[in-house]
């Protein structure tokens, strides 16, 4: 379904396959609704990011997403088989790092991602070498007779990790990745998931927004349970570039006169003499606007810079005064 | 598919010592019963002869011990060995790994409910090893030891599906524990509470677990306590997978 996507245009007309598709997604928790019609599609060789404060729905649509939970209303299709109608068929193509690692305590490293392996129904001789290749890249070769007990959270949750992967399912699920992890394993982490986002579909949820600007494609910016932004990082980081001015005046002033400054793309009027100014990021037309406000007596009281960093996108989009990156 | 989660599932049962510790304390209890049921048959012994059908080693020391089986399993083995099923996964978080496999819900608690299964027919054969060992001086009879030990699977395999059931109603295994307990003893005791007559009474019979087993001990064959431990099972299994499937669905 073309029309359904919010991607990027510049290779329309030949795109990768659709390989995660969410319809009006809704998830009802008694009378609160804790995901409402949330819809998007993920292609081949895409990473999207899935942002937003803690307790805005991430974890709820991951869940949806990987079938273990059912929406009220809406569907998921993954690879082309609806998660209702067709589970075995939709779960054989994704791999899934729940939020707490799934890990069978009893078992080695090596039990763990075998009996991970064979419940993918991965053909017995491939399992080693799979497991193999699962554990390199995810840093584990050295760790494959330990207790998964006895790891440490760090390396738990990458076991976790290699069990999502482990499979090569053509679409990987990661519920917070890189939470638990230090500095160094995070940037690993990050350097797995632009990799596998080259040949997979990878959709991962984060409240961290330098993660997304790592590892990302595509944002999508989810709070309380509805989708309120989806662009690609590109847009985003460009969004975050063009800089603001805040101006208000004791006079109210011509805006056609201020348009006019060198450097100057937009200017809104706030209402009570004030304005705000979109300017390229090279050119600050603050010295210009002084010496025009001085020839035509505007009375000029206040320039304030905007620095409208991926932070402060996020407040202003989530409208909260503490967002919680 | 079943039979990963079914090994997976016994093989966890012996890496955590409470398998030996089951298997150990029952083959004690049971190894003081078995000679105190030889004992009993070495001091009746002489006078069997003088009966006009006498009893044999299975009626007095094989059928006994089986029975003793079964009691066991339902106060101890069946409670213990079945808590952790579900509720254990529920309570480390492992459940979204089964449920984001392309594994239908039937199959994970199959292969579950294969897995302890496996660990009670492991208990059953242990404890069929003492009456064997008679035959070295005497002889049994077959087709009753053969009776007895169908009653004790199709008991086992009941116990084995209320525990799992049980299981997946909760995420704490102390509370599987006790439902499991509640349950199965309240299902033993009705055998004996039947103090009332007609209808209640039969109904009461009807449901007691115990009085299903007995005859089989007897060596009698009965369809009908056969179907009752089918349903039994059945039923348990079928709920188990509905409170599965209801927990995507969410309440």
């Amino acid at each position: 379904m073309p029309g359904m996507d919010n991607g990027t245009e510049r290779d329309a007309g030949h795109r990768p396959e659709v390989l995660v598709e969410a319809v009006g997604l809704t998830r009802v928790y008694g009378r609160v609704p804790a995901v409402s019609d949330v819809s998007f599609v993920i292609r081949r060789g895409e990473v999207l990011g899935f942002l937003g404060p803690n307790g805005a729905g991430k974890t709820t649509t991951m869940q949806m997403l990987s079938g273990n939970l059912a929406p009220t209303s809406g569907r998921v299709l993954i690879g082309g088989h609806d998660m209702m109608s067709e589970p075995k068929r939709a779960k054989a193509a994704l791999g899934y790092l729940p939020e707490i690692p799934p890990l069978y305590r009893e078992l080695t490293v090596d039990e763990y991602l075998d009996y991970c392996a064979a419940l993918h129904r991965v053909p017995r001789p491939d399992r080693t070498r799979l497991r193999e290749r699962a554990k390199a890249r995810c840093g584990l070769s050295e760790v494959g007779k330990r207790l998964t007990a006895n790891l440490s959270k760090g390396y738990q949750q990458r076991v976790g990790l290699a069990q999502a992967i482990l499979h090569e399912p053509p679409v990987v699920i990661l519920d917070e990745p890189t939470i638990g992890l230090d500095p160094i394993q995070i940037r690993e982490v990050r350097r797995l998931i632009r990799d596998l986002g080259r040949e997979h579909a990878v959709i991962l949820s984060t409240h961290i927004l330098p993660e997304v600007q790592a590892s990302c494609d595509r944002v999508q910016i989810i709070h309380k349970g509805r989708l309120i932004l989806s662009e690609t990082i590109g847009d985003l980081e460009r969004r975050s570039q063009s800089r603001v001015l805040m101006v208000a005046f004791h006079r109210a002033p011509d805006t056609a006169r201020i348009a006019e400054l060198a450097g100057v793309q937009s200017v809104t009027s706030m209402g009570d003499h004030r304005l705000r100014l979109f300017h390229d990021p090279d050119q600050d037309p603050t010295e210009a606007l002084m010496r025009l406000s001085m020839t035509e007596d505007w009375g000029l009281r206040e320039v304030t810079p905007e620095t409208s960093s991926l932070e402060n996108l996020f407040v202003e989009l989530t409208g909260e005064q503490s967002a919680n990156p | 598919m079943i039979r990963t989660i079914a090994w997976r599932e016994f093989r966890s049962l012996f890496l955590s010592p409470l398998a030996f510790v089951i298997l150990a304390v029952t083959q004690l209890i049971l190894a003081r019963l078995f000679l105190a049921h030889v004992n009993l048959f070495l001091m009746v012994e002489s006078r069997l002869p003088t009966l006009p059908n006498p009893p044999g080693l299975t009626t007095l020391v094989a059928a006994p011990l089986l029975g003793n089986v079964g009691v066991l399993l339902l106060l101890i083995i069946a409670p213990l060995a079945t808590m952790r099923l579900v509720a254990d996964e529920r309570h480390n978080k492992t459940l979204p790994l089964l449920f984001s496999a392309p594994i239908s819900m039937r199959d994970i608690v199959l292969g579950k409910y294969l897995g302890v299964l496996g660990f009670f027919l492991v208990i059953t054969a242990l404890a069929l090893a003492m009456p064997l060992a008679l035959l070295i001086g005497g002889h049994l009879d077959f087709g009753m030891l053969a009776c007895g030990l169908l009653g004790l699977v199709l008991l086992a395999a009941a116990l084995a599906a209320v525990g799992l059931f049980v299981s997946t109603l909760t995420q704490y295994p102390a509370v599987a524990v006790m439902g499991t307990f509640g349950i199965l003893f309240l299902l033993w005791i009705l055998g004996y509470a039947n103090s009332g007559h007609g209808l209640g009474r039969r109904i009461v019979a009807t449901l007691s677990i115990v009085d299903h087993y007995e005859p089989f001990l007897r060596g009698l064959f009965s369809t009908a306590n056969v179907v009752y431990y089918l349903v039994l099972t059945l039923t348990c299994l079928l709920f188990a997978v509905r409170k599965l499937e209801s927990e995507r669905v969410g309440a």
